[in-house]
């Protein structure tokens, strides 16, 4: 090409994609749920169902921090006032209209989404260390005021007593498992499907370089709004169910350490730049924490996580997909 | 100084713009015009304020005066994303690559939200001609940490163009390339030029800067000094003394 003959980058023509990518999850999806379903309905034991709702909510717990603090790169601590958020929307909804299950997770992810929103809106202007202090302080803020608010138990916490559950599930710790196994699916989609967007794309430029991203026209601050949003979203309907599980909510369980350090650990631990490693280290994790907590104590199985996180951001900070993608490589 | 006409009415005008960090001013009541198809080189010693204007011009940083007109619009208040858009695209002086991505995603980005392309199958397609002219095409796959210096430079550059820009901002393009490698990228600009593109090169390496540019513009301490035909630019005693150190 001479010099004077000039790049043009238009006119290229379109090849058609299937929608099998599309398609393949969703399949993929209801085989897993039918398969998960009845491994555990063959257990037929009512810990299996609470011990594989814990490691459930984890999934959707660690998926939805995922899409804002993996993809994004921004590391959120304020995901103990998201699931909180959910969980008093919950012990409201308890007290008053006391609406069927999935109509107040709904409530509780439209709830945490706008908080989510708006915490965004407050500190994404902040970089790296100080965002991360400032969902700290969003997450502080949030334990002050339920700590305050005497009708949903104030300090001292509320009792919540198990409605009868639908008949077609027989039990209520059936019934959670299923709610929470729908919810871990539809969250592990919604992060797939961002992952593979325009928004997932963007967000990584975002996380590569917020600077050059923007200069590329990556709207940044649009797009990490909508990811705070989604990801607060599902936070909160994690946490709606929980008082159901747990039956008496206090501060302290809602604002728990061990749910905030596990959420944040899990995606460490299985891989924060794909969707499939939030999936992946709350199920190791989370698994191997209810191992521990039955066979040996639960103040072990925290510091489990503790070891391991250590461990994986020392030697292998991308985690276990991290891992088997350079392995991959060598061999290949 | 000399102030020499731009070709044609300007696409790109700065007007007083001053940048100031704390007590420091990195630039200083700075006008500078950019015509259509235009190419000026912008030169200056280490710490003269190039880069600060250009981070001003992209919207990088606000500027504390002054304004930027791209196109006839007032951009002055507007994102760095918007600009963008409009077509106001840059290179970095020390190449800032999406690490985590391909090379060929790389350029899919702005592809999609400069231009806004939404089909995955010709974003794909378009980013793979822009590799091919640019002459990335064999390393479409590889990850920017594997590229060499040249190779990153022409990144940038790729990246630039896939936002399909009116105006291209290459600061130090050609940055630690040897000679070689300089006229390729030299090369690049001028395709890019021809195709009509304006192009505003930051450059110290001077034998680059005269063979492309039409215009030159000289900054020191943040100031204009020189602004003209690239050999009465450069034979100029104070850009001499100011630039040149004799």
């Amino acid at each position: 090409m001479s010099a004077t003959e000039p790049i043009v980058t238009t006119g290229v023509p379109i090849p058609r994609r299937t929608v099998g990518r599309y398609l393949i999850p969703l399949g993929t999806s209801a085989v897993i749920a039918l398969f998960a379903f009845a491994l555990v309905d063959w257990i037929a034991i009512e810990y299996a169902y609470l011990a594989t709702y814990t490691i459930l909510q984890y999934v959707v717990l660690a998926t939805a921090w995922n899409i804002f603090g993996g993809y994004a790169g921004y590391v959120n601590f304020g995901v103990a006032g998201f699931f909180a958020l959910g969980v008093y929307a919950s012990v409201v909804n308890y007290k008053t209209l006391q609406l069927p299950l999935p109509a107040v997770i709904v409530i509780a992810g439209v709830i945490a989404g706008i908080v989510g929103l708006g915490m965004g809106y407050l500190t994404l202007r902040l970089r790296g260390v100080f965002f991360s202090i400032a969902t700290l302080a969003f997450s502080v803020v949030l334990n002050t005021i339920f700590i305050n608010w005497h009708f949903v138990g104030g300090a001292r916490g509320v009792s919540v007593l198990r409605p009868d559950a639908p008949t077609f599930f027989g039990t209520y710790p059936r019934y959670l498992f299923a709610v929470m196994l729908s919810l871990a699916i539809a969250a592990v989609l919604i992060a797939r499907a961002v992952e593979y967007s325009w928004l997932g794309r963007g967000l990584a430029a975002i996380r590569d370089d917020e600077v050059a991203a923007e200069c590329s026209g990556v709207p940044a601050l649009r797009l990490k709004l909508l990811a705070t949003t989604i990801s607060g979203a599902l936070m909160g309907m994690a946490g709606a169910p929980f008082p159901y599980y747990i039956t008496y909510v206090d501060p302290a369980s809602a604002f728990s350490l061990t749910i905030a350090v596990n959420t944040v650990a899990m995606p460490v631990i299985g891989g924060m730049t794909t969707w499939i490693g939030p999936v992946i280290g709350a199920v190791l994790l989370g698994t191997l924490q209810q191992v521990t907590t039955v066979t040996i104590s639960s103040v072990l199985s925290l510091m489990l996580v503790g070891v391991l996180l250590v461990v994986f951001v020392a030697l292998a900070p991308r985690g276990i997909v991290g891992v088997v993608k350079t392995l991959r490589e060598r061999w290949a | 100084m000399s102030e020499a006409p731009a070709l044609n009415a300007p696409i790109l005008r700065a007007t007083q713009v001053t940048k100031r960090f704390g007590g420091f001013t990195a630039v200083d009541a700075l006008d500078f015009t950019l015509g259509q198809r235009e190419r000026v080189g912008l030169i200056g010693p280490n710490g003269s304020g190039k880069s600060t204007f250009v981070n001003a011009l992209t919207g990088v940083f606000g500027i504390d005066q002054g304004s930027v007109e791209f196109n006839g619009t007032d951009i002055t208040r507007l994102p760095a994303w918007r600009r963008a858009r409009l077509g106001l695209a840059r290179s970095f002086q020390i190449p800032r690559p999406f690490k985590g991505q391909s090379v060929r995603e790389n350029i899919e980005v702005p592809l999609m939200f400069a231009v806004g392309h939404t089909n995955p199958d010709q974003v794909e397609a378009e980013a793979e001609a822009i590799l091919a002219q640019i002459g990335l095409g064999a390393r479409r796959k590889a990850n920017p940490k594997s590229l060499t210096q040249v190779e990153l430079r022409k990144l940038e550059l790729g990246r630039a163009l896939a936002a399909k820009p009116r105006v291209l901002i290459a600061d130090e393009s050609m940055a630690g390339l040897s000679d070689t490698e300089v006229d390729e990228v030299l090369e690049v600009l001028l395709k890019l030029n021809a195709g009509g593109i304006s192009i505003v090169l930051i450059e110290h390496i001077m034998r680059a800067v005269v063979r492309f540019s039409q215009r030159i513009v000289v900054l020191v301490a943040g100031k204009k000094i020189a602004d003209g035909d690239p050999h009465e630019v450069m034979s100029q005693p104070e850009v001499e003394r100011a630039y040149l150190g004799q």
